[in-house]
């Protein structure tokens, strides 16, 4: 090939076009190399000399040594996190505000280094780095700025969960370090991070920025190393928070090893995104979001679009397009700026997406790539396309993290709706299609945390992302991102003095009397699965004793099958609840809460009776139920969503989604309100739920049969199984058909619910055993009970024409 | 230009114009990241310049034209780029003049004796030029005196109206009419697509010509508010383009207006390359419509050859 002006004048070739790499040398050199620990506002000497090599994957080359953190590296970090966290806190919003502007502005100015260190470093290409990732995270800085300044007006009465613990992937280093590290900033928490160890160059660029833009010491903390270090920092006691980004495996992992520590978690994890393309698209238009979906960033995207959904009619037309385009993508050195796909992260990645190419191939669907080749030196992959895939096919359901598309046909809509959630991910989904009604009816009814409309893989500060099902929990971006820095002012400051009570009993025990005369009619509580009353599986009963040890009555004894039965019901109920409108769903909790007044006085003895509340008690316990299923009627219809400002030409939808199907274990104490404080929110909006009643008091819950029978609430929308709480919280923990489960019992059993719920990774909420006032209004209602009912479904509407 | 290869156009599918989807925001993201995602540096850049020249209708389009106004402009055709610099990047025996002169039908006859033994033809512009709003009669004899003066390629604007009131048919039998007026002479249509609203007009408006017959589709006259853009380019070439897989005729594109600097030019040809092909990025299927263009590449080429930065007046008048 010539590269004479003669000779390029007839080949019309691009040529090379590298950004150079000048920056990143110069701050290499500055670092000798080596890349330490930050900590306390300093680089520090680790205390174990071990180090390794960060490697450029565009020629396999050593860029720099990179100290292993250990322990006394961990143990550092958190103990100077820990100590500046006060002092950030108290900085107020406006401070903090201050400096998270001071880093946007360091980053902008530092942009060009930024972007070809982490070119050098990761192997993307420079035009997405100088382009997408360093705009994105000083954005990302920019905005979260703005909600330090708006904290204490926009989330009153929450404080700082303390010192995070943040483990980033290799594939965005910077824009997920951005990411973890704004809103926790903002938020007046301290963080210790742990970038991936193939990508560690600029989390410590960034170190250097905080130093320089006047950060105090220890508010940002980075400690290199590889998993070895991540579990250090996952376990360390000092950590009152972890959020993670990378594999569902290891996810699971760190769920299992905070269960039970009161360590709070987001995780974001894995993904196998759709890409649906309709008949009626503008298929060019899908051409190059396909382009963006799984050929950005090598495909080593989390919610990279990896399977396309292609409406039948059309497939072969868009495959041809998507042909000739892949021939027109530009693989290589990944600081030339005319070049779309650089190199894959390290061999062990590029092993693996060979691996599962093979196996894809083996398994029979057709294999595409273009006619040229990759470059020799370096890790690289070429763009492939799979049709003829098969839902069953291994590529067509696991994370192939690689510039692999799976290509699939449809029928129909509702077709496309199935495949699209055929999976245990819900990541994002992307769909096609110039209708508006079929791109709304898809966006409302896919599971996953982002839809992007005729567009893919926007992303934006003002818009939270995270996943539905086992690709995580938590967001990030966006108001709703907040809430995974903060948690309740009325929650004791220190962790140590909220230990130790499992469970508030009612203090005056004084019992009712029994009114004298005839034998009451011998009644036994069955459960309540799918609106009707059913025997325990079982068979067997459970006895309900009085304070003094009077046997009250007897109910269920539940098992794993009525725990089965319960949850089938609840799944089978759940989607035309969550169709029936909001005002619908209102009208039944009103409903409920007028059948219960009517019935007040037998429930208020009922309750003295089990508990010993005396009457006054008791009636107030009724009062304060029926008040609450009026509140969660009133918020029925208002808590849908908003509408995100993103800079993007795009009217951006936070759709609150109800979680789906949701376990409700409920405290002893206060055996109505509690069940009632969790019940009524769930289904507010939209949730079928299982409930487990106070173990001890289950009557007060049981009675509430008759009442949701006589107020239209459907069969299955609300189930109850009475019995051991926490054999029965065991079993809800491990079932993988139900979204999520709340805790409220003892700490013991947090542990467990947490631990045992990795099969599904469904969203948890547990009290670590400590007891709230349910009559309290601002523990035992408010917006916190309706967000963990809910997730956020952000979808991307652009508009123009 | 082979006359074998001119696109002979088919009947008129109504059907075909109507199946047309180009969602906005989808077209503006790919124009948006098109440069950025390509770009050509050192002798490469040079190169694509050069291209450029080579693919450029050199343009004058004022009531004030005179036939030595056009003279001078004739002369810069057929030595676009000064000796030394061809000299410097090598390339002084590829014989670089630029594909036409575009003048109005009262300079054809001075272009032409301007431009005699150059092989470099001259198009008029016609029919009505630029509103396209006189009597369809006259607009047809316009094209055939400014054919018969010698005008060996034709720019015709089309009836915005039969766009905008999607009369097909109309806009049909109008292009169609125009290419038959042309006889031997190219026929480029222009859309002035900163007229037709949408960029789906833009599509249709583009199947509707090529069906006609048009041997280019041209973006604009350069009078209306705005000119040819990424956006509006990239939905007419994919117009040629699904045309070409129809039906095997091969039609050319000539954005025109506001392209004045040589990055912009470099951008167009990138955008020929990745969605035609390099057939596309030759003057018989691609054409820049421009006027103040050359000056910038001519400095842009002097800076490639000597590394400082050059100023208009080292360069002779167009």
């Amino acid at each position: 090939m010539g590269s004479t002006v003669a000779e390029i004048f007839e080949t019309m070739d691009y040529g090379p076009a590298p950004e150079s790499a000048d920056p990143a040398l110069a701050w290499l050199a500055a670092c000798g190399r080596e890349i330490l620990p930050f900590i306390d506002g300093a680089f520090r000497r680790p205390a174990v000399d071990e180090f390794f090599d960060t490697l450029s994957p565009a020629d396999g080359k050593p860029l720099a040594r990179v100290a292993q953190g250990g322990a006394a590296e961990v143990d550092a970090a958190v103990a100077a996190a820990r100590s500046a966290q006060p002092g950030w806190w108290a900085l107020g919003g406006h401070g903090r505000a201050r400096h998270l502007y001071a880093l946007a502005r360091h980053v902008q100015k530092n942009a060009r280094l930024l972007a070809v260190l982490e070119t050098m470093d990761n192997g993307k290409p420079i035009r997405e780095t100088r382009d997408l990732d360093v705009p994105l995270v000083a954005r990302h800085f920019y905005h979260h700025a703005g909600w330090a300044q708006l904290m204490e007006r926009e989330l009153p009465g929450y404080v700082p969960v303390g010192v995070a613990g943040q483990i980033i992937p290799w594939n965005f280093p910077l824009l997920m370090l951005a990411w973890k590290i704004a809103p926790a900033l903002a938020m007046g928490n301290t963080v210790v991070l742990k970038p991936a160890e193939f990508t560690p160059l600029t989390a410590a660029a960034f170190a250097g920025i905080c130093r320089d833009a006047g950060l105090p010491p220890g508010v940002v903390n980075v400690v290199q190393g590889d998993g070895r270090t991540g579990e250090l920092l996952v376990r360390h006691p000092g950590v009152d928070k972890i959020a993670f980004t990378g594999s569902t495996e290891v996810g699971r992992l760190i769920r299992e090893a905070t269960a039970g520590t009161g360590k709070r978690l987001s995780l974001e994890l894995g993904g196998k995104s759709p890409f649906l393309v309709f008949d009626d698209a503008d298929l060019d238009g899908a051409v190059e979001g396909v382009v963006d979906a799984i050929w950005f960033n090598q495909g080593e995207v989390c919610c990279a679009g990896s399977r396309l959904l292609v409406h039948e009619g059309v497939a072969e037309t868009l495959y041809a397009k998507l042909r000739a385009r892949m021939e027109t993508l530009r693989v290589g050195d990944p600081r030339d700026k005319a070049i779309d796909i650089g190199a894959i992260i390290a061999p062990v990645q590029l092993e693996r997406i060979e691996r599962l190419v093979r196996q894809g191939v083996e398994e029979g669907a057709t294999l595409w790539q273009p006619s040229w080749s990759c470059p020799r030196e370096g890790w690289f992959y070429p763009p492939t396309l799979f049709t003829d895939v098969a839902p069953a096919a291994t590529i067509a359901q696991v994370e192939i993290f690689g510039p692999v598309l799976v290509a699939m046909t449809f029928r129909t809509p509702e077709e496309a709706l199935e495949l699209a959630n055929n999976t245990r991910f819900g990541l994002a989904a992307s769909v096609w299609t110039e209708n508006v009604n079929l791109a709304l009816e898809i966006a409302a009814k896919v599971k996953a945390g982002t839809v992007w409309i005729n567009c893919t893989n926007q992303f934006d500060a003002a818009s939270g992302f995270g996943g539905y099902r086992e690709s995580g929990f938590g967001r990030e971006g966006g108001k709703e991102g907040l809430w995974e820095y903060v948690r309740p002012g009325w929650e004791a400051v220190g962790k140590e003095e909220r230990d130790g009570k499992d469970g508030q009993v009612a203090k005056d025990t004084e019992e009712a009397e029994e009114p004298g005369g005839l034998p009451a009619i011998d009644r036994t509580a069955k459960l309540y699965i799918g609106g009707k009353q059913s025997r325990p599986d079982g068979e067997l009963v459970r006895q309900v004793f009085s304070p003094s040890g009077r046997l009250l009555g007897e109910v269920g004894e539940g098992n794993r099958k009525d725990v089965r039965n319960a949850v089938e019901a609840a799944r089978k109920a759940q989607p035309g609840w969550a169709k029936a409108t909001a005002h619908n769903r209102a009208q039944v909790l009103y409903y409920v809460a007028e059948n219960l007044a009517a019935r007040s006085e037998d429930f208020s003895r009922r309750i003295a009776a089990l508990t010993g509340a005396g009457a006054d008690g008791a009636g107030r316990e009724v009062d304060l139920a029926i008040r609450r299923l009026f509140t969660y009627a009133a918020w029925a219809d208002k808590y849908a969503g908003r509408v995100q400002a993103v800079p993007q030409k795009n009217f951006t939808f936070a759709v609150h989604e109800p979680l789906g199907t949701l376990g409700l274990v409920c405290p002893d104490e206060q055996p109505l309100l509690a069940f009632v404080s969790l019940v009524a929110p769930a289904v507010a909006l939209g949730n079928a739920v299982v409930a487990v009643p106070s173990e001890r008091w289950p009557l007060a819950a049981t009675d509430l049969y008759q009442v949701f029978d006589t107020s239209d609430v459907p069969g299955g929308v609300v189930n109850i199984v009475t019995g051991a709480r926490d054999a029965l919280a065991g079993v809800l923990a491990a079932h993988d058909d139900l979204d999520g489960l709340w805790y409220f019992a003892g700490r013991e059993g947090s542990a467990a619910v947490e631990r045992l719920s990795t099969g599904n990774l469904k969203r948890t909420w547990v009290s670590n055993g400590h007891a709230r006032d349910w009559a309290d209004p601002q523990q035992g209602e408010g917006e916190d009970f309706l967000r963990e009912a809910l997730q956020v479904k952000n979808i991307w509407t652009p508009f123009g024409e | 230009m082979d006359l074998d290869l001119r696109n002979p156009g088919t009947p008129l599918d109504l059907e075909w114009v109507r199946d047309v989807r180009v969602n906005t925001s989808a077209v503006e993201r790919r124009a948006a990241t098109l440069p950025k995602r390509r770009t050509v540096k050192k002798n490469w850049q040079a190169a694509w310049y050069l291209r450029a020249v080579t693919c450029m209708d050199l343009t004058t389009l004022q009531g004030d034209d005179t036939p030595g106004r056009v003279a001078r402009l004739c002369a810069k055709a057929r030595r676009p780029i000064r000796q030394d610099l061809l000299d410097a990047l090598g390339v002084a025996h590829l014989d670089l003049r630029v594909a036409s002169v575009c003048v109005y039908h009262q300079l054809i006859a001075p272009a032409r004796e301007a431009l005699a033994g150059s092989g470099i033809p001259v198009c008029a512009v016609s029919a009505g030029f630029p509103a396209g709003q006189s009597p369809y009669n006259l607009r047809l004899a316009e094209i055939r005196e400014s054919v018969a003066a010698g005008a060996e390629e034709i720019d015709i604007v089309i009836s915005r109206a039969h766009v905008l009131t999607g009369d097909w048919q109309a806009l049909y039998d109008e292009v169609r009419a125009f290419r038959e007026a042309c006889g031997p002479a190219h026929l480029k249509a222009i859309l002035a697509t900163g007229e037709l609203g949408t960029l789906r007009n833009v599509a249709r408006a583009s199947r509707v010509a090529l069906m006609a017959g048009a041997d280019f589709i041209k973006t604009s006259t350069g009078k209306e508010k705005a000119n040819a853009t990424l956006p509006v380019s990239l939905v007419m070439v994919r117009a040629i383009r699904d045309y070409r897989e129809r039906t095997g005729f091969r039609a050319g594109f000539k954005p025109a207006g506001g392209i004045s600097t040589a990055k912009q030019s470099a951008d167009w040809l990138a955008l020929m390359k990745e969605e035609l092909g390099l057939d596309w990025m030759r003057r018989d299927l691609f054409r820049l419509g421009a006027s103040s263009l050359l000056g910038d590449i001519e400095r842009q080429l002097e800076h490639h050859v000597t590394g400082r930065y050059s100023a208009s007046f080292r360069h002779p008048l167009a």
